[in-house]
C-alpha cells in the first residue's frame, strides 16, 4: 500500500470540507473493499477521511411504514437487526448473505452502494425496493443512483448520509452465489410495493437493472409461473470463469422466479 | 504520516504512533509482538487473522491499525484464563483433533467464540455458516465443527 494522509471526520460538514481538500481524496467506511484495494494498489489515494466516528452516520430508525438506514451501518447490524426482520425480512436475508461473518462486521451499507460492485447485493435490494439515498446534498432515487460498472450519480464531495426503504406489501432476494467469495454470480430482488412490481438483478450485468417484461407480468398475477416463461438476452450480461452470459440470462429466470415462490410463501 | 494511536489489546492499554498505513495484523504481530494472529491470505479470505474488535470477529489483515483507535481489540493470547488455563474453545479443539498444521487455528477459534456468543446452541449448519470466513487446508472441517460444538457446550458451563 502507498503512503497517504489519514484524517478521522468529526461530523459530516467536516468530512465534506476534507473530502474537497486533497488530491485524490477517498471515505474510508468499513475499509473491506477500499483496504484491499490500496493493499494490491489498485487504488492510491493521497487522503483518507476516516467517518466511522460521525454518531448520526450509524443505526437503523424504524417508522410505521419503512427504515431509515445509516451508511455506516454494518452488513451484521442490517441482518440481525428486529426492526429491519420485521419490516423488510428480505433485506435482512440479503445482508446475511454477504461475504462472511467477519467482512458483515466491518462492511458498510453506505460502503457497499457508494463502490457498487456489479456483484455486490445492496445495489438489488435498493432497485428492488424503490429506495431512495439520502446525501449531504440531496435525495437520490435508486433508479437514478447506479449508473454504470463501479459508478454512481454521486458528485465530488457529495456524501451518503443514509438510505430509506418503504415497506414493501412483499418481497423476496434469491442469489446464486460465487461458492468462494459469496458475491452474487446472479441475485434477484422481486417486491411488490405500494407504487408497482419491481424486480432488479445484479451479478448478471455492468450495473444493477430492472427486467420491465418480469415486472408487468407480474402485476397482472404474482406467481412464480408469470415469470417462468420470460427470459433476458444474454447480449450485454457479464461472462468469466465462474459463468457464461447465457447461463447467467439462465440463472435470472430461475432466481425470479425461486424469489417470487418465497415472496408467495411469506 | 504519522498518526497517534490509543487502544485496548487483551485488557492492557495501548498507546502509540504508526504510520497510517500499517495493517492491523503488522501492528500487532510487529510492535506487540503478538504472533499468535497469522497472515495466511493476506487478501481477507482466509480468515486465519481473525480477531476481536469491540466484542466481534474481524479480519485484520483487512483493516488499517488506526480503524482501531479506541477500540477494545482481543487476540487469541488474550482468551486464556487470568491462571493461564486455555480457553474451552481451545481445549475443544485440542480434545477433538480440531487441528492439523494449525496455521488457521487462532483464526477458527476466535470466530468460533464469536459465533457461540451470539448463538450459544448452534448446530452443524450454523457452525458452517459461522466458520465462512474462516479456510483449513488440511481439510479439518469437520473435526472443527465437532470442536465447536464441544467448545460451545463447554462456555456454557463457565
Amino acid at each position: 500500500m502507498y503512503e497517504f494522509n489519514y484524517q478521522k471526520a468529526t461530523s459530516i460538514a467536516d468530512a465534506a470540507t476534507k473530502l474537497g481538500a486533497g488530491a485524490d481524496t477517498r471515505l474510508l467506511a468499513g475499509g473491506q473493499t477500499l483496504i484491499a484495494a490500496m493493499k494490491l494498489r489498485l487504488a492510491a489515494p493521497t487522503d483518507i477521511i476516516d467517518i466511522s466516528d460521525i454518531a448520526e452516520l450509524h443505526g437503523i430508525k424504524a417508522g410505521n411504514d419503512g427504515l431509515i438506514i445509516g451508511a455506516m451501518t454494518t452488513h451484521a447490524d442490517v441482518a440481525s437487526s428486529n426492526d429491519v426482520k420485521k419490516q423488510i425480512p428480505a433485506l435482512a436475508y440479503l445482508a446475511q448473505t454477504i461475504g462472511d461473518p467477519m467482512v458483515r462486521n466491518m462492511g458498510t451499507i453506505g460502503g457497499s452502494i457508494a463502490n457498487n460492485d456489479p456483484a455486490s447485493d445492496y445495489p438489488a435490494a435498493l432497485v428492488g425496493l424503490g429506495a431512495t439515498v439520502k446525501t449531504n446534498q440531496r435525495d437520490i432515487s435508486a433508479d437514478d443512483f447506479f449508473t454504470g460498472m463501479f459508478m454512481t450519480s454521486l458528485e465530488p464531495g457529495e456524501i451518503i448520509e443514509s438510505v430509506s426503504f418503504l415497506k414493501p406489501k412483499r418481497a423476496a432476494y434469491m442469489k446464486f452465489s460465487n461458492p468462494a467469495s459469496r458475491y452474487a454470480i446472479v441475485g434477484v430482488f422481486v417486491a411488490e410495493t405500494g407504487s408497482g412490481v419491481r424486480v432488479a438483478v445484479t451479478g448478471a450485468g455492468a450495473c444493477v437493472f430492472r427486467v420491465a417484461a418480469m415486472e408487468k407480468a407480474l402485476a397482472a398475477n404474482f406467481s412464480a409461473q408469470s415469470v417462468a416463461g420470460i427470459s433476458v438476452s444474454s447480449d450485454d450480461l457479464n461472462a468469466d470463469m465462474h459463468a457464461s452470459a447465457d447461463y447467467r440470462a439462465h440463472l435470472i429466470t430461475v432466481m425470479a422466479k425461486r424469489a417470487v415462490e418465497t415472496a408467495v410463501a411469506g | 504520516m504519522s498518526v497517534r494511536l490509543s487502544m485496548t489489546v487483551n485488557g492492557k492499554p495501548v498507546t502509540t504512533e504508526v504510520t497510517s498505513r500499517t495493517l492491523l495484523v503488522d501492528f500487532l504481530r510487529d510492535q506487540l509482538r503478538l504472533t499468535g494472529t497469522h497472515i495466511g491470505c493476506d487478501t481477507a479470505q482466509c480468515g486465519a487473522c481473525t480477531i476481536h474488535m469491540n466484542g466481534r470477529a474481524v479480519k485484520c489483515c483487512n483493516m488499517l491499525a488506526v480503524q482501531a483507535d479506541g477500540a477494545n481489540i482481543l487476540t487469541i493470547e488474550g482468551i486464556a484464563g487470568a491462571d493461564g488455563s486455555m480457553h474451552p474453545m481451545q481445549t475443544a479443539f485440542r480434545d477433538h483433533h480440531g487441528l492439523q498444521c494449525g496455521y488457521c487455528t487462532p483464526g477458527m477459534v476466535m470466530s468460533a467464540i464469536d459465533l457461540v456468543n451470539s448463538h450459544p446452541d448452534p448446530d452443524d449448519a450454523k457452525i458452517r455458516e459461522g466458520l465462512d470466513g474462516n479456510l483449513c487446508r488440511c481439510t479439518g472441517y469437520h473435526n472443527i465443527v465437532k470442536a465447536v460444538h464441544a467448545g460451545a457446550t463447554a462456555m456454557k458451563k463457565q
